[in-house]
């Protein structure tokens, strides 16, 4: 697992096994901030920025609990780091872009609480995926990760202005629309040559 | 499960079954998404998720209930998430040690009970503003309410993608597996499947309307 090519994580992580609509990480956001694509894209890029710094700090971290074994220690560091890498974009952004800060609301905090970024780390942990691997890993996972909540946003969009029956409103339209998301998305499948 | 009840009185039973239907965390919250659909692709991983999440729930929450004065309401958030995750870590070794099939089956998605809302949302609505009882009875609620609506989704899938039942073939061998309903796609599916017959019955429930029939009949 350890020799994977870097074209061939990449591929596997934005497109044939997405980490929202194929391995089922971050569907909280995922359904909950694709109301609208003006928040839905910020998020996004929010969140690729997020796990490419706690995939950094993960990949460290790890180096440095193998080295004194203590991997028991291994998932209460992680969200430790994550929950400070949270808080470390969120200052960031106040500082240069307020705008985009307010507009994100209570949203940034949130990101603590997404799956797909503590399963990046965890998930390059189990690889044993090495320092240049990690960083692809993350770029394409955030990647795929904004691409899935911004299709979402622009079909849940258009779906606003048409008129359907009333008991499908809501979570379930939502849901039987990532199905269709993702069935299409399942075409890429061996795109990226091999299982990720 | 059956002697739960009986340690208390009707408002602990309300509570309990407030969990486990009438605000089910899955089916009315539509919280905790990501392992719902991960592994809810058969009745055994769906069983053996809902009661590592069910344990989980009970023992953070009994923990936070006990020390809710101790902590200092500006770092509350941090506190809860390595409580949790420290339980998460015993749930990880315990599977491990009892089955590794198992282990390997649901994967990451032990170590990812961590971030799912439906703890933390817990740990600080219920749990640190309540007493231990309520929030032990609390936690049984919403962990049986989340493990019932992941079994309900797990056996449509593996009914439907594997002709089978908690690996008993049910079907025959004559029966064409609907393979996409154990695939990714599958978990959209039927939980949307569900949620819309929920929304519907409680459509025809609430108010008794002509056009219920012509929305269900989808």
């Amino acid at each position: 697992m350890g020799t994977e090519s870097l074209t061939s994580i990449f591929l596997n992580a934005v497109l044939a096994n997405n980490f929202v609509l194929a391995m089922f990480l971050g569907l909280c956001p995922f359904l909950g901030v694709s109301g609208k694509l003006s928040t839905a894209f910020p998020m996004g890029l929010a969140t690729a920025l997020v796990m490419l710094i706690s995939s950094l700090c993960a990949y460290a971290l790890n180096l440095i609990l193998v080295q004194f074994d203590m991997e028991y220690l291994r998932l209460i560091s992680y969200i430790a780091v994550i929950a400070s890498a949270v808080q470390l974009v969120e200052m960031v952004m106040k500082k240069f872009s307020p705008a985009l800060f307010r507009s994100l609301g209570i949203y940034l905090p949130l990101i603590t609480t997404n799956c797909a970024i503590l399963g990046l780390a965890l998930f390059q942990t189990f690889r044993e995926y090495n320092f240049a691997q990690s960083v692809t890993f993350s770029l394409g996972g955030g990647l795929g990760f904004t691409l899935a909540i911004v299709l979402m946003a622009a079909l849940r969009e258009k779906l606003d202005l048409v008129n359907v029956p009333t008991v499908t409103q809501g979570a379930a339209l939502s849901l039987i629309l990532g199905g269709l998301l993702s069935l299409a998305f399942m075409g890429f499948a061996g795109l990226g040559g091999g299982v990720g | 499960m059956t002697s739960r009840s009986s340690q208390a009185g009707n408002p602990s039973l309300e509570l309990l079954m407030r969990g486990v239907w009438r605000d089910n965390p899955v089916f009315v919250m539509v919280l905790g998404m990501c392992p719902v659909l991960a592994v809810s692709n058969s009745v055994i991983n769906a069983l053996a998720m809902g009661l590592a999440t069910l344990f989980v729930l009970v023992a953070s929450g009994a923990l936070i209930s006990m020390v809710r004065h101790l902590i200092p309401k500006q770092v509350r958030i941090a506190t809860f998430i390595v409580i949790i995750a420290t339980f998460v870590t015993v749930v990880d070794y315990t599977i491990q040690a009892i089955s590794l099939d198992l282990y390997n089956a649901l994967g990451a998605f032990i170590q990812l009970i961590v971030v799912n809302c439906i703890i933390l949302g817990q740990a600080e609505s219920f749990a640190s503003q309540n007493k231990l009882l309520p929030s032990i009875i609390n936690g049984l609620g919403m962990g049986s309410g989340f493990t019932i609506a992941l079994v309900c989704i797990g056996a449509v899938r593996e009914l439907l993608g594997n002709g089978s039942l908690l690996g008993f073939d049910l079907l025959g061998p004559q029966f064409q597996p609907w393979v996409i309903m154990i695939l990714p796609p599958g978990g959209f599916f039927v939980l949307g499947g569900w949620l819309l017959l929920f929304a519907w019955l409680r459509e025809r429930k609430g108010e008794v309307r002509i056009i219920s029939g012509g929305c269900g009949g989808h």
